[in-house]
């Protein structure tokens, strides 16, 4: 396939691990203050995640390089209490909830909406909020709410489908509006006094829609690099590279990787439809990290009578995560997943109490996945060296 | 009540209506009329036995079946998919090759089917004897009859267009005993052919996905293709047809019944180009994506040739490969090795697959 197997060629991936190996003493020497500890890259989105562990790309870089897995799953960093209000939502006369399917699986503090849907709620998994639309024109006797959910990758298209209700007069379609924004994230993550990074993996898609320059101030202000990625294993090999060549001459900017895909100035029509339709909240609560300001966005007055928080006065009373529950140490990079009490033992992905092992992108349903046999409490099943690892990191967390 | 599809005297002649009503589930001249017109005609001829006149079950003659083997495979699956139609079949024809499949990959030849159906009342009339034709061609594929079978109409809502229930028997040769625990270390694992493509059908032909994805069903009967296997004399460890839960899952449970490993090889599993850019798309993994004209077969690394060479003989075996390897280590697992060189486990599903936003 077009664009998928160029990024996939072993050969290079593995030219481009050696390239890397090659280039970490002089990043090392460059930064002796590092001392015996590993570099720490963040990759920010869940999708870059998914592809780390899905292509093992862990063990073909070289030993001193780890990725810490950032919070860009919008679905793991959902509070609980938007969950019991898309629930609440369902159990109304007449509302048809329309979800991606991602959000299906996520738990409330009582339920998903998978068990709202069995219990006998309309929900319907959508791929697009103009399906929703379309629901809502096709059932005019019934209200469609639309569950917005995403970072900035996702919120061109709901704006465009308010706009569209608003150009239809289509009245019984709203939007509760879920959307937060990435930069707000990093910002918080940058000034958490635990946090110790040395550079970033930037979003791919997100970029795609808001371009380089809100990025700046990672590199201006907080010193770290960033490499905008592609999603494929080559781009996030390649950016580890071009992370590295920027620490081991001195610089620190914002690279961009993807340049089949991001453009500098970002997507213009798709910020103008943004601008028109949302506007920032003064704070949003994520899950797992706490209320982070201005990090979310919400229908403005002129469209209010799309907005589904006002039309059903939602107002998500604030519910506490899980106490033993370690997902905003993880989302920080304080901690890796299978060193949290939970992991794989109260929370799997079959019953998650975390957010984390909910979505297939989330960090902990990723170790999971692809490292957990379910049997044992953590087996790495590829170099007995970073087997070991895992296993002391379990046994650290346990004591 | 259960009438076997045999001919039978001529009753009114009335025109069938477009669709289908409560009338015809009642047990009267409408129902008589569905079932002569529609199932009797395509299913019909002479009973196992000779039967001539229907009766409430079919007759099989034990003879002929005890000539064929040693022991009565017996099987039984429903059917519920929507589409109903979709590209490279409908489900009748999934009605067909479902139960004929399962009855395959235990070594048996399928013989009789039954053929139950309920259906929704209101549904177009033409669309069913499309379906029915479609059974019938597919059962003709498989050598295998139709002799029994019932319908029931439903008040609209109370099912979703139509389900059909399909029960089989075949007749297991002696010798012949395909097990999910007999797979052995050093064994290797055997794919029919391309994965996922029923699976990725579906998705693509759902109305709200809007997709244009050149994609169709895999569902084939496999009882040619595994008699085929059976006669180069090689010893199948482990036979199944890799259906819901897709190839994941089968794997899993082998691995589990066997307490022995799998590792699968990635580059070496055969899946065509648009299944994997609609589950690339969709964030879906290809392994989890249901077949319904493919099976797994573990077998001794020393016969994988001239079974490969006997599967790709045949269109259902064309795309035949070998996929992965049993090992002695990690008990229970499944495990894949990415073109990479990277591994990860290959775990049983949760529950359904959902589509990811980005």
């Amino acid at each position: 396939m077009k664009y998928l197997s160029e990024f996939r060629d072993p050969e290079q991936a593995r030219q481009l691990a050696a390239a890397i190996a090659a280039l970490l003493p002089r990043v090392r020497e460059r930064l002796p203050q590092l001392g015996e500890r590993p570099l720490r890259f963040m990759e920010v989105c869940g999708g870059h995640t998914h592809a780390i562990f899905r292509y093992g790309l862990n063990e073909l870089l070289p030993a001193g390089i780890e990725f810490i897995h950032g919070p860009g799953c919008p679905v793991c960093v959902l509070p609980m209490a938007r969950v019991d209000d898309c629930v609440a939502l369902v159990q109304r006369e007449g509302v048809i909830l329309a979800s991606y399917g991602d959000a299906m699986r996520v738990p409330g503090s009582r339920r998903s909406l998978l068990q709202a849907r069995a219990e006998g709620g309309d929900v319907r998994v959508v791929y697009s909020p103009m399906d929703a639309l379309a629901l809502a024109r096709d059932n005019p006797q019934r209200q469609v709410v639309f569950f917005a959910l995403g970072f900035e990758t996702t919120m061109p298209s709901t704006a465009l489908t308010v706009l569209q209700a608003a150009r239809e007069g289509i009245d019984n379609f709203s939007v509760y509006c879920n959307h937060i924004t990435i930069i707000a994230t990093l910002r918080a993550i940058l000034q958490s006094p635990e946090m110790s990074l040395d550079g970033f993996i930037g979003p791919g898609h997100v970029s795609m829609v808001i371009g380089e320059a809100p990025y700046r101030f990672v590199a201006e202000r907080f010193g770290k690099p960033m490499v905008i990625a592609g999603f494929e294993p080559l781009d996030v090999l390649q950016s580890v590279w071009l992370l590295l060549r920027q620490l081991a001459s001195g610089r620190c900017e914002i690279e961009n990787q993807y340049l089949r895909v991001v453009r500098a100035g970002g997507n213009a029509a798709a910020l103008a439809a943004i601008g028109e339709v949302f506007e920032l909240r003064e704070f949003f609560e994520w899950r797992g990290l706490g209320s982070i300001d201005h990090s979310g966005v919400r229908l403005k007055p002129a469209y209010a009578r799309f907005d589904a928080e006002r039309r059903y006065a939602l107002n998500s009373p604030a519910i506490a995560d899980p106490r033993a529950c370690q997902c905003g140490e993880v989302l920080k990079g304080v901690i890796k997943p299978p060193q949290c009490k939970l992991f794989g033992g109260r929370c799997t992905p079959a019953s998650p109490v975390g957010a984390l092992m909910v979505s297939s992108e989330g960090a902990c349903a990723a170790y999971y996945r692809y490292r957990h046999s379910g049997a044992e409490p953590v087996t790495v099943i590829d170099k007995p060296g970073s087997e070991e690892k895992v296993n002391r990191e379990t046994a650290e967390s346990r004591r | 009540m259960n009438l076997p599809f045999s001919p039978v005297d001529a009753v009114d002649r009335e025109r069938a209506p477009r669709r289908i009503t409560l009338a015809h589930g009642s047990g009267g001249r409408a129902m008589q009329a569905l079932i002569r017109d529609v199932f009797l005609s395509r299913f019909g001829g002479d009973g196992p036995g000779g039967q001539t006149v229907l009766e409430d079950q079919a007759r099989l003659p034990l003879a002929a079946l005890a000539a064929r083997g040693d022991r009565l495979a017996f099987t039984t699956d429903s059917f519920v998919v929507e589409p109903l139609e979709f590209p490279g079949g409908d489900i009748g024809k999934l009605a067909v090759c479902g139960t004929v499949n399962d009855l395959a990959v235990g070594g048996a030849t399928p013989l009789y089917l039954s053929c139950s159906v309920i259906i929704e009342e209101g549904l177009d009339l033409a669309l069913l004897e499309r379906l029915v034709d479609s059974m019938a061609a597919c059962a003709a594929e498989a050598g295998v009859a139709v002799v029994t079978g019932d319908t029931k109409v439903v008040p609209r809502g109370a099912a979703d267009g139509l389900f059909f229930n399909t029960a089989g028997v075949g007749v297991i040769a002696p010798g012949v005993a395909p097990a999910a625990d007999r797979a052995r270390p050093g064994d290797v694992v055997i794919v029919s052919g391309p994965i996922g493509d029923h699976g990725a059908a579906i998705t693509a032909a759902r109305d709200d996905l809007g997709l244009d994805a050149d994609i169709a069903s895999d569902c084939q009967p496999l009882a040619a293709l595994v008699q085929a296997m059976l006669a180069t004399g090689a010893d199948i460890h482990c036979m199944r047809d890799a259906t819901r839960g897709g190839i994941a899952t089968v794997l899993n449970e082998i691995a589990a019944a066997s307490k022995l490993g799998i590792n699968l090889c990635e580059p070496a599993i055969p899946l065509r180009e648009p299944v994997r850019g609609l589950c690339e798309l969709l964030g879906l993994d290809p392994l989890y994506l249901a077949c319904e004209g493919r099976l797994l077969a573990v077998v001794s690394a020393a016969d994988a040739d001239v079974l490969l060479a006997a599967m790709r003989a045949l269109p259902a075996g064309e795309g035949a490969a070998v996929i992965g390897t049993v090992h002695s280590e990690r008990a229970g697992t499944v495990s894949l090795r990415s073109g990479f060189g990277g591994e990860r486990l290959v775990d049983t599903l949760l529950g359904e697959q959902l589509p990811r936003i980005c």
